[in-house]
């Protein structure tokens, strides 16, 4: 073993101390410190922590730290790893169920204790995702394959390019459907990409993570899979789904369109909201009910058309009032040839950025509006700022939300240069990224403490 | 039903063969026989304005009604940090309970709900743990590692408390000799239940969160006595730093019981010391049986052959009387007889005051299969309830032979039926190895019923959520000179002052020796005055007048403080102090018109005696000296209290028949 593996994650003072001691992780160790006797087995310190404590667990189970400063004495009486495994179990073929393929990007739907950072790692394979949640032997056939192991928040172009290949492959070898694991951070980012990228799909494409990591018994990342398995294998909606919880109770999946899809609070597991819409369909372990009338029917072809291009030379800009006309001018500097603004109200940025803006365009620079109330359509003929704007080369995208426009930006930048292109690529919407209209029951966020609304809170499990 | 057979004799004839006795007449040498042995978990909740890992109130309580929302969840069995999964967790899994938890607004948020990741712990309940840890005598660790602990009871929203150790080794001194500590820990709260019914259990969500902290005992106690001593004295050393709640479900205590031969069992949330006699008491003597239970079931049959048989039941086919039996019919409930092979005597045999093997069984099929109650009878019901007819039925189809077999007949809803079939096997096969580990839930008669699976040390996980919380040096002596007096010096200072000794409950349960220093101290006042003060005339009044909720132990000082000031005797406090009790705000001035006292000089007190010697006289019938002694003390009293000594009263009434 290596002196990292002997010594996982303790450096500097803890380091030297357990090294003058002899003793290594996963010792049992009896030390005597300034506040008297401790025992039990030494574990892993986390890279980000001090290097000043040992980490020991003690009989009972529970952790604790020893003050390195405080050892008197430290000695090894025993030696016993940890095996830290998802009991595997091969994932049984049950013949008429449908073939799910699930790809791995890591992220927390099935996940497990990475001592390096404290944090947890992914687990991914059909065995432990079988061990794990065996419901899933019940809804289809599972094959998986981890195509990459990154956070959400590491997910970029690269990725959604290899994502959208593997799709293509994957529908080729004609799958009944396939869910793709992925961190919770950009699930909605990705869902743009893909509905971009993967256009004319035959099989339901769904994209699933969860807000609770795997390791805790009350995690949404079960029944999300659960639900992502069974839009994947059953349901006859063949587009770019995000599947996740509906309610914060155990009770339903919604599945939204990846395109109108948006992470709306940072912890909550009912975090994704179909935005200025309804969302497709909802899910639960029994059946998928349709709430939107019209969709892309799943279809027994093989016909998907993958366009796997992006241009990395865009970037979006989140107005605040202060903003000064240099922030642009860097950017165009830097080589950007797209700018998605978030701007306020229906769509604005203060008169002092226009010489800049002007500066932009003439540079070639191709650039969108977009909104910082999320809701709602970017109208920019109301006021004359707005008319200003769009004289100086700034396009409404709509009721785009600002992460979509920026994904949609880059594809197609991926492209074509020509403005009057991009300009139809952005305004033709794919797959409802932009809408005609905006139905009344497309913004719905109720507000807390009026009677009715707390009278329907009590009544129904949100 | 053959009547050759008696299940009410059986129970008393195995109560006996095992040597069951009542507690009051146990001594020593019987829990020596049976090799008593048990240790506590004393869980205290911590006096904080906020709960543990966030920033909702802590302490506020609701009825089960008022919520404002309902939240859903399932939990799972997931992985200990050593790759194991846990007995509990598993059985829990079984189950298949929906939980539902209620919320309110006024003392729950989005952590409580696993809906938000925990705010860095509450600093202020984090130093009275520290300080109870110090005042146990324990090792402090040198970092707070918070650890989540899996409880799929559904108890905790995340399916985890947070918890973590403060110090390890320690001990308590008992009458006769110490007692160890293993560990002292910090930890959330759980939910409180309101209902668990088949499959869905409701909790509220108001205690949650709160901080508590755990103090774990190694099981060195010898006798159920002894037990309720070292409870008292944790949870008296707990409130002696004031830093604790008090009142209804403010400390709860779980006892680990086992016997020689035994197995720990748990018995959870004792509400009240005075409860652990009895409990600890029975669980001894309920696994000593279940021991024999083992002994003579082995000398039957061989454990690896034994297996059980069942069959489905067709209503129809046999005479349904009764009442249970035809509910399950009419719900579409299925109806299962299983042969319980060497099993006769054994589930009438004796287990605890009232209770046989049988309701082992029974009380695991409410519990993990989920089937509620009544919902089985058998060949020992004290009262038969199938008839010999339909036995012979049922025996035929199973080939039971009554001589020496059992039979069970149990119903209950088409989905449950797997897993109460898998667990009336499981626990009959527990039998022949004697005490299974579990956790129990007690009862005001001193008998327990099964709760869960006993887990173990293969449920904890670190929590990622939270980074580690050092504890230098500087800090833990910071937190050391605050430490108020050490519990057993108030006892020692106690037995000093020669108060009896059954006055020590109610002035350390109380924290009240702070106080009465102070007082002895301040106005030079015997200290068994004092003590006796709260301990007799303060609990007396407790008892017959209504508190108010302004009154504070406080006052007691004040009202001191006032009669010596206004220079004014004790006894007139005592006089004072129902009033003081119910009207904590009303100046003592007012109190004095109250009970209508007048100021006297103890000169105009003492001219009164010859006028009263002469009242006295003038009755020819009175003649002896002491009832004129009597007869002017009762005259002089009421006006004399407060206003002057009484005994000096007393010798001035005495000197003044004498000069006579």
């Amino acid at each position: 073993m290596s002196n990292s593996d002997l010594f996982q994650g303790y450096k500097g003072k803890a380091l030297e101390v357990l090294k003058k001691y002899n003793v290594r992780v996963w010792g049992q160790a009896e030390i005597n410190t300034t506040r008297g006797a401790f025992k039990g087995t030494v574990l892993p310190r986390s890279e980000n922590d001090d290097e000043f404590h040992i980490v020991l667990k003690v009989i009972t189970g529970y952790n604790i730290g020893i003050d390195v400063n405080n050892i008197t004495s430290m000695t090894e009486t025993g030696f016993k790893k940890a095996n830290y495994a998802i009991p595997e179990k091969e994932f049984p073929y049950t013949k008429g169920l449908p073939s799910v393929k699930l790809f791995g990007t890591g992220g927390t739907i099935a996940s497990r204790l990475d001592y390096r950072t404290g944090a947890v790692i992914p687990a991914f394979s059909p065995g432990e995702l079988y061990g794990a949640v065996p419901e899933l032997a019940d809804i289809c056939n599972l094959e998986t394959e981890k195509i990459f192991a990154v956070f959400s928040e590491n997910m970029g172009p690269a990725q959604y390019i290899a994502l959208a290949k593997a799709i293509g492959k994957e529908i080729e070898k004609g799958t009944d459907g396939i869910v793709i694991g992925h961190g919770t951070d950009t699930l909605h980012h990705t869902g743009a990409a893909l509905t971009f990228m993967c256009q004319n799909l035959p099989v339901p494409v769904v994209l699933v993570g969860s807000q609770r990591s795997s390791d805790r018994p009350s995690s949404d990342a079960a029944l999300n899979l659960m639900h992502a398995m069974k839009t994947a294998g059953e349901s006859d909606i063949a587009e770019v789904l995000v599947c996740m919880f509906g309610p914060t109770s155990d009770e339903y999946g919604l599945l939204h369109k990846g395109t109108r899809v948006r992470k709306m609070h940072s912890s909550y597991r009912s975090t994704f909201r179909t935005i200025g819409d309804t969302p497709v369909a909802m899910v639960s372990r029994d059946k998928i009910t349709p709430i939107k009338k019209t969709y892309n029917k799943r279809r027994s072809d093989k016909d998907v058309v993958i366009k796997p291009y992006f241009s990395d030379k865009v970037t979006m800009l989140y107005y605040y009032t202060g903003m000064k006309p240099d922030t642009i001018d860097l950017l165009v500097e830097a080589g950007y040839k797209g700018i998605i603004f978030v701007g306020t109200g229906l769509g604005h940025v203060n008169k002092e950025l226009y010489p800049a803006i002007e500066r932009a365009q003439k540079a070639g620079v191709h650039m969108y509006m977009t909104l910082q109330t999320i809701w709602g359509y970017v109208h920019m003929f109301v006021y004359d700022t707005g008319r200003d704007m769009m004289a100086k080369g700034i396009i409404p995208a709509g009721n785009m939300l600002p992460e979509v426009a920026y994904i949609k930006l880059g594809w197609a930048l991926g492209q074509t240069d020509d403005p009057e292109e991009v300009k139809r690529i952005m305004l033709t919407p794919i797959n409802d990224e932009i809408t005609e209209r905006e139905p009344y029951n497309g913004y719905l966020v109720y507000q807390g403490g009026v009677p009715e609304v707390e009278d329907f809170i009590r009544r129904v499990h949100k | 039903m053959k009547k050759s057979f008696d299940p009410k004799l059986n129970y008393l004839e195995t109560l006996n063969k095992i040597g069951y006795i009542n507690r009051k007449q146990a001594s020593q040498s019987d829990y020596d026989r049976i090799g008593f042995m048990s240790g506590l978990e004393v869980h205290q909740q911590l006096l904080t304005e906020k709960k543990l890992f966030c920033h909702c109130p802590a302490g506020i309580y609701h009825e089960d009604e008022e919520y404002d929302a309902e939240i859903i969840r399932h939990m799972r069995p997931t992985l200990s940090e050593l790759g194991e999964y846990d007995g509990t967790a598993l059985m829990e899994f079984k189950t298949r309970k929906k939980i539902i938890y209620r919320i309110n607004n006024d003392n729950a948020c989005t952590y409580e709900v696993d809906d938000t990741p925990p705010f860095p712990i509450n600093r202020e309940a984090l130093n009275a743990g520290l300080q109870i840890t110090m005042l146990c005598k324990m090792n402090v660790v040198g970092e707070v590692h918070i650890t989540r602990k899996q409880y799929l009871d559904g108890s905790i929203p995340t399916g985890s408390q947070r918890t973590a150790i403060l110090g390890v080794e320690g001990e308590i001194p008992l009458k006769n000799k110490k007692v160890k500590l293993i560990q002292l820990s910090i930890e959330e709260d759980s939910c409180r239940e309101i209902s668990d019914i088949a499959h869905t259990r409701v909790y509220k969500t108001d205690r949650l969160g709160m901080p508590l902290i755990e103090t774990v005992t190694y099981p060195e106690f010898v006798n159920p006595d002894e037990v309720k001593e070292g409870c008292d004295y944790i949870r008296f050393l707990n409130r002696s730093t004031g830093k604790v709640r008090t009142g209804i479900g403010a400390s709860r205590q779980d006892v680990n019981v086992s016997c020689k031969g035994g197995t720990r069992v748990e018995i959870k949330g004792v509400a009240h010391t005075k409860w652990i006699p009895e409990l600890t008491h029975n669980e001894a003597f309920r696994q000593w049986a279940l021991l024999a239970i083992r002994d003579e079931l082995l000398k039957r049959c061989n454990a690896s052959d034994w297996e059980m048989e069942a069959v489905k039941l067709d209503y129809d086919a046999f005479s349904v009387t009764y009442p249970p039996i035809k509910e399950a019919r009419d719900k579409g409930e299925e109806l299962y007889a299983v042969k319980l092979p060497c099993f006769k005597g054994i589930l009438s045999h004796f287990t605890q005051p009232g209770k046989v093997f049988a309701d082992e069984i029974s009380e695991r099929l409410k519990v993990i299969a989920c089937i509620e109650k009544p919902h089985m009878v058998h060949t020992e019901d004290f009262e038969p309830i199938i008839t010999d007819a339909d036995m012979e039925i049922i025996q035929l189809m199973l080939s039971a032979n009554l001589e020496k077999d059992a039979v069970l007949i149990f119903w209950g809803p088409t989905n449950d039926i797997k897993t109460a079939l898998e667990t009336i096997e499981e626990r009959c096969k527990m039998a022949f190895e004697g005490v299974p580990s579990e956790t129990r839930k007690s009862f005001e008669d001193g008998t327990t019923i099964f709760e869960r699976v006993l887990p173990g040390a293969d449920r904890m996980y670190p929590d990622t959520d939270s980074a580690p919380i050092p504890l230098s040096d500087e800090y833990i002596d910071n937190l050391k000179a605050d430490l108020p007096k050490d519990l057993y010096e108030y006892i020692l200072m106690l037995r000093k002052w020669n108060i009896p000794e059954d006055t020590f409950t109610y002035i350390l349960s109380k924290n009240l020796m702070p106080l009465i220093i102070r007082i002895v101290e301040d106005f030079n006042i015997s200290p068994k005055h004092v003590a006796l003060l709260f301990a007799h005339k303060l609990k007396h009044i407790e008892g017959q007048y209504i508190q108010s909720p302004e009154f504070t132990y406080d006052k007691i000082y004040e009202l001191i403080k006032f009669l010596k000031d206004e220079d004014l005797h004790c006894p007139l406090g005592v006089k004072m102090l129902p009033v003081v009790y119910e009207h904590p705000n009303m100046d003592f001035h007012s109190v004095l018109t109250t009970i209508k006292f007048k100021k006297k000089n103890k000169k105009d007190i003492i001219e009164q005696i010859p006028f009263l010697k002469a009242k006295f006289a003038a009755n020819p019938q009175n003649n002896s000296n002491e009832n004129m002694i009597n007869f002017i003390m009762g005259q002089l009293k009421p006006s004399a209290i407060g206003n002057m000594n009484m005994d000096e009263l007393y010798n001035e009434v005495v000197n003044q028949i004498k000069i006579k």
